[in-house]
């Protein structure tokens, strides 16, 4: 199966990989897929206190169409607001990527981590409110 | 130095040259076909076919006059299985196979169990190897066959089929035994009449011989029966009509001949090449776990799990290199390499396993390029990995909760 050049590129340049410190209460932090699946994606977004996202992260276990789509999608979070991290769906990375039908779920799990990362940072800050 | 680098010849094999020079006039002037008897254009066909059926035969320790040529292996294993199922079928209803076998077999098997057969299916152990005592314990009193490979295609674990035949004749003699030896033949020691076998598939193509052309060796002596499964003219015998491939079948047995010639001098480079390529591998990366014995193994084969990076990522990295995986990331199922799982390999190191298949055009330079290309690409995607990043950390996977999709 031949790859699309946007998947080639993200894979040989893959943008924002790394970590941000995962205690930081500004930080959420998705981990999405399992070993055994053959995929797992970990997303970190840095959140400002009026909710924009400054800072994106990720790195990813899996074929080069799920390191392609999170790599695509920390890119396009990046000062986003919350809301519209949320609104991202897999269709818009499918189409961007041309993924072929037997890669929809790399973009399923880029999605997925997105929402993860924020769930994970509306959890942290709740948790705060009640301290 | 080329590229790309070939290393994927437990998939198929180049042509050789001198298999392709011998194969040339029988595509041009001598078109004859070999079953036409009234002039010299057929009998020279004829002619060519049964020095080939010899040259195949020889390799095998058996007659030319055993062979029945077919389009390849998996209609050999059809024919063998099926045919013999069918002949036998009062005799018995039940067979013997492997779980690791090839999909040619088993599905084959699947496809007699829906037609009234039972069929036992093996598990191997941590090596991908069974045991003559396994295969006897499984036998029944209406067992017809046992169908053993020679050879693993996806981890070249070769198993022990004399034994394995000897022990079944002792117990049952009358049970055939099948021997799928398109992986081994030309690579191994391998002799019909020391091995004790009754019906062996071979293939043209992983030998350096042409696609669309394999064969059934059928003993003779105590003779052995099966019905075809292509009806037509009465071709090979009556047990696989169809206008031979001339120039297929040339190709195939002067293939056969250099495999002979060579097999021993070939094994010995190709163990170098393959050692080098495991050793310069394992020497500069932890976590690279071997699949299937190391002892009991085709000369060119290495199949490495790379824990914690994705297979057909990895092969995306090294992409000048044609290699496989074991990961089924392209298949909808999403389900890795049955025959890892069934050598024990846990689900997230099948996902991460490689086949190099060396062969005789690779060379030592090649192994030396695809070695440091491994271990920049492994050392790369394992930084962009989070499952290494929580093993640094000292986190055990296994303890994870994770969330599959």
């Amino acid at each position: 199966m031949a790859y699309s050049e946007k998947v080639i590129d993200h894979y040989e340049n893959p943008r924002n990989v790394g970590s941000l410190p995962k205690d930081d209460p500004n930080v959420g932090t998705g981990i999405v897929g399992a070993p055994a699946c053959g995929d797992v994606m970990k997303l970190q977004l840095k959140i400002s206190a009026d909710g924009i996202i400054q800072d994106a992260k990720f790195k990813t276990f899996g074929c080069g169409s799920a390191i392609a789509s999170s790599s695509l999608v920390t890119e396009w979070v990046k000062g986003m607001t919350v809301d519209q991290a949320l609104a991202v769906k897999n269709t818009q990375i499918v189409d961007e990527l041309s993924l072929p039908p037997v890669k929809i779920h790399c973009s399923v799990l880029a999605e997925d981590a997105v929402k993860a990362a924020i769930a994970d940072y509306k959890k942290k800050r709740a948790s705060r409110a009640e301290q | 130095m080329k590229l790309p680098i070939y290393m994927d010849n437990n998939a198929t094999t180049p042509l050789d040259p001198r298999v392709l020079e011998a194969m040339l006039p029988y595509l041009t002037d001598k078109f004859g076909n070999a079953a036409s008897r009234s002039h010299s254009y057929g009998w020279e066909a004829e002619a060519a076919v049964d020095h080939a059926r010899d040259q195949i035969g020889s390799l095998i320790g058996g007659s030319g006059k055993e062979i029945v040529f077919t389009s390849g292996a998996t209609e050999s294993i059809n024919l063998a299985l099926k045919g013999a199922a069918a002949f036998y079928h009062e005799r018995g209803r039940h067979l013997i196979t492997l779980q690791t076998e090839h999909k040619a077999t088993l599905d084959t098997m699947k496809r007699l169990e829906r037609d009234g057969c039972r069929v036992t299916y093996l598990p191997v152990d941590r090596e991908g190897l069974v045991t003559p005592a396994d295969v006897v314990a499984a036998l029944e009193p209406d067992t017809i066959l046992v169908s053993i490979m020679l050879a693993n295609n996806e981890v070249g674990v070769v198993q022990p089929i004399a034994e394995i035949a000897a022990a079944v004749k002792a117990k049952k003699k009358d049970v055939l035994i099948h021997c799928d030896a398109v992986q081994g033949v030309g690579k191994v020691p391998f002799n019909v009449e020391r091995a004790r076998v009754d019906l062996a598939s071979l293939s043209a193509h992983k030998i350096y011989g042409p696609k669309g052309v394999g064969a059934l060796w059928v003993r003779r002596k105590p003779r052995v029966r099966i019905d075809p499964v292509i009806d037509g003219g009465g071709h090979e015998r009556g047990m696989r009509s169809g206008t031979l491939n001339v120039p297929g079948i040339v190709g195939f047995g002067v293939a056969a001949a250099l495999c002979q010639d060579e097999l021993e001098a070939e094994a010995v480079r190709l163990r170098a090449l393959r050692d080098r390529l495991h050793h310069g591998i394992a020497s500069q990366l932890t976590d690279v776990y071997l699949n299937g014995s190391l002892e009991k193994r085709l000369p060119g084969n290495l199949n490495l799990s790379f824990a914690f990076v994705e297979g057909e990522g990895l092969m995306m990295a090294i992409k000048d290199v044609a290699v496989s995986s074991g990961s089924a990331c392209t298949s909808a199922s999403l389900e890795p390499s049955y025959v890892l799982r069934a050598l024990g390999v846990g689900e997230e190191l099948a996902h991460t396993s490689i086949r190099f298949g060396l062969g005789r055009f690779n060379t030592e330079e090649e192994v030396d390029y695809v070695t440091k290309l491994v271990v920049d690409k492994v050392n790369k995607l394992r930084d962009l990995s989070p499952l290494w990043e929580m093993h640094q950390e000292g986190i055990d996977l296994k303890s994870v909760s994770w969330v599959a999709h």
